[in-house]
């Protein structure tokens, strides 16, 4: 693999992450990281639709009309999240119950969207598909991060093998129900997203406007 | 001819070489790329249906399974099912009926058809789903020749969702194995612990009906004291979701009275199953 690729497909896991800096697709992520099995399925739905339409739409990039590219856009992206949703239905029939209209909603997935938009349409087919499987997974270890302290700290589970003993089925732990709240993992968003930016400096962005320091020579 | 193919094979060339920004070619490219997207999800769609349908029907009989304590891991839900003889009730008449195939028969669509359903008077309905079917199918757990259980197809509204279930009775028609659940969306830890064994545990052995014939089963707030006046008839609330354990008594109230199987399991009651 030469430097290029690597760097398609690392860069969106901590420097370019969708959702640690580009803060795009945060509704999903509250949804489906109750627990990490259905965080799983949606992190490899979501690779999977991204990469394709990357690709699909990379391929005809020379050809979309300015005038009704989003739209195209959106068809494209629409039709293989169906499928992707078919699928799922036909072969882990258990698994799509669980995540019953989050699949659907992989449509409005603003990842989706922005990485066609602001790569896909610029790209070669090639490197788009790869940046569609880094950016998948960039979003997916989000995902799998918050899934691992919800799953564990609220219900004493991780992927459903029982890891604390919850008092409900006579053990020690009492399972904290904000966890499976989806305001949760906002919290634990916004923790990663606070240490990932304490770890790389370069993340922080310019603050918008600076508090004016009042001396104490001034009237206030 | 060959004049006409060439005419095409540049008239297909022009179109590619058009502006972006052409009328023309806008809708050309928009007529294509759906076009292409409606093939593809259409042959998509038709082609995973037959297992779709498979996966579904399997679902519903693991949960009659499971309602009626027949399911464990890695059982074969098929031959485990061949127990289970369906039969059609008449709501009304509380008697079976063969005016539809049992086996085929499916109350959650004869609940929006409009000729299979009855609308549910505002102050009966209980449960909250403003229609129900005319005809339920009652599965009912062989053993031999005789009847061993009732498994009855209750539904109604909780917090979130419509929530979908199995209801197993003992062939007295008064007692009750269990109750589960096998669709809902209520939330997870909280409305969703209906799914919690323990707590389905506790329904065993309760009762439906008070001496007098009304329906006595309900679920309370807080625990039940054992051995109080009424504690057989009482269910434990679910800690953190009245509005999912409400609607769940409100639906047992409902689908166990008049409209529901209420007139069924009294015959059931007087002259077995």
């Amino acid at each position: 693999m030469d430097k290029d690729t690597k760097k398609i497909i690392l860069d969106p896991l901590v420097d370019n992450n969708p959702i640690g800096l580009q803060v795009l697709g945060v509704c999903s992520a509250l949804a489906v990281t109750t627990n990490l099995g259905t965080a799983l399925v949606m992190t490899l739905a979501l690779t999977a639709v991204t990469a394709c339409s990357n690709l699909s739409i990379s391929m005809i990039r020379n050809h979309i009309p300015s005038s009704i590219r989003i739209i195209v856009q959106m068809t494209i992206i629409a039709s293989l999240v169906i499928v992707v949703d078919q699928v799922l239905k036909a072969y882990v029939y258990d698994l799509s119950k669980q995540l019953s209209v989050f699949v659907g909603l992989i449509i409005t997935n603003c990842i989706v969207m922005g990485r066609a938009e602001a790569f896909a349409m610029k790209n070669p087919p090639g490197i788009s598909f790869l940046d569609g499987i880094g950016n998948g997974l960039g979003y997916g270890l989000v995902l799998m991060v918050v899934g691992t302290f919800r799953e564990l700290l609220g219900s004493g589970k991780l992927f459903g093998i029982e890891i604390l003993t919850t008092v409900n089925d006579g053990g020690w732990y009492v399972p904290n129900g904000l966890m499976l709240l989806p305001p949760s993992a906002f919290f634990i968003i916004g923790l990663m997203i606070w240490a990932i930016r304490a770890w790389r400096p370069a993340q922080v962005e310019a603050p918008d406007f600076k508090i004016k320091e009042v001396n104490g020579t001034e009237a206030v | 001819m060959p004049n006409e193919n060439q005419e095409k094979q540049a008239s297909s060339m022009n179109f590619l070489a058009l502006s972006n920004d052409s009328t023309v070619k806008t809708f050309i490219m928009a007529t294509l790329v759906c076009l292409v997207c409606a093939v593809f999800v259409s042959v998509a769609a038709v082609s995973l249906k037959p297992l779709q349908i498979l996966n579904k029907e399997l679902d519903k009989k693991k949960n009659i399974l499971q309602v009626a304590g027949l399911y464990q891991d890695g059982v074969d839900i098929e031959a485990e099912f061949s127990k289970i003889e369906i039969k059609l009730i008449d709501l009304s008449t509380g008697e079976y009926t063969t005016e539809y195939e049992a086996a085929s028969y499916d109350e959650r669509k004869a609940a929006k058809d409009p000729e299979l359903n009855v609308a549910i008077e505002k102050a009966n309905d209980l449960a909250s789903i403003r229609m129900r079917p005319k005809v339920m199918p009652v599965y009912q757990v062989m053993d031999g020749d005789e009847v061993k259980q009732l498994i009855l197809p209750v539904n109604g509204y909780g917090l979130w969702s419509t929530l979908y279930g199995f209801l197993a009775v003992e062939k007295d028609g008064q007692t009750i194995v269990g109750l589960s659940y096998y669709e809902h969306a209520e939330t997870p830890g909280l409305g969703g612990e209906v799914d919690n064994p323990k707590w389905k545990k506790i329904w065993s052995g309760k009762k439906i009906y008070e001496a007098d014939g009304s329906v006595g089963i309900d679920v309370v707030k807080g625990a039940v004291v054992p051995g109080s006046k009424g504690s057989e008839f009482q269910v434990d609330g679910l800690a953190g979701a009245t509005l999912t354990s409400r609607g769940v008594g409100n639906m047992l109230k409902y689908w166990m009275g008049s409209e529901g199987y209420q007139k069924y399991l009294n015959k059931v009651q007087a002259n077995g199953a």
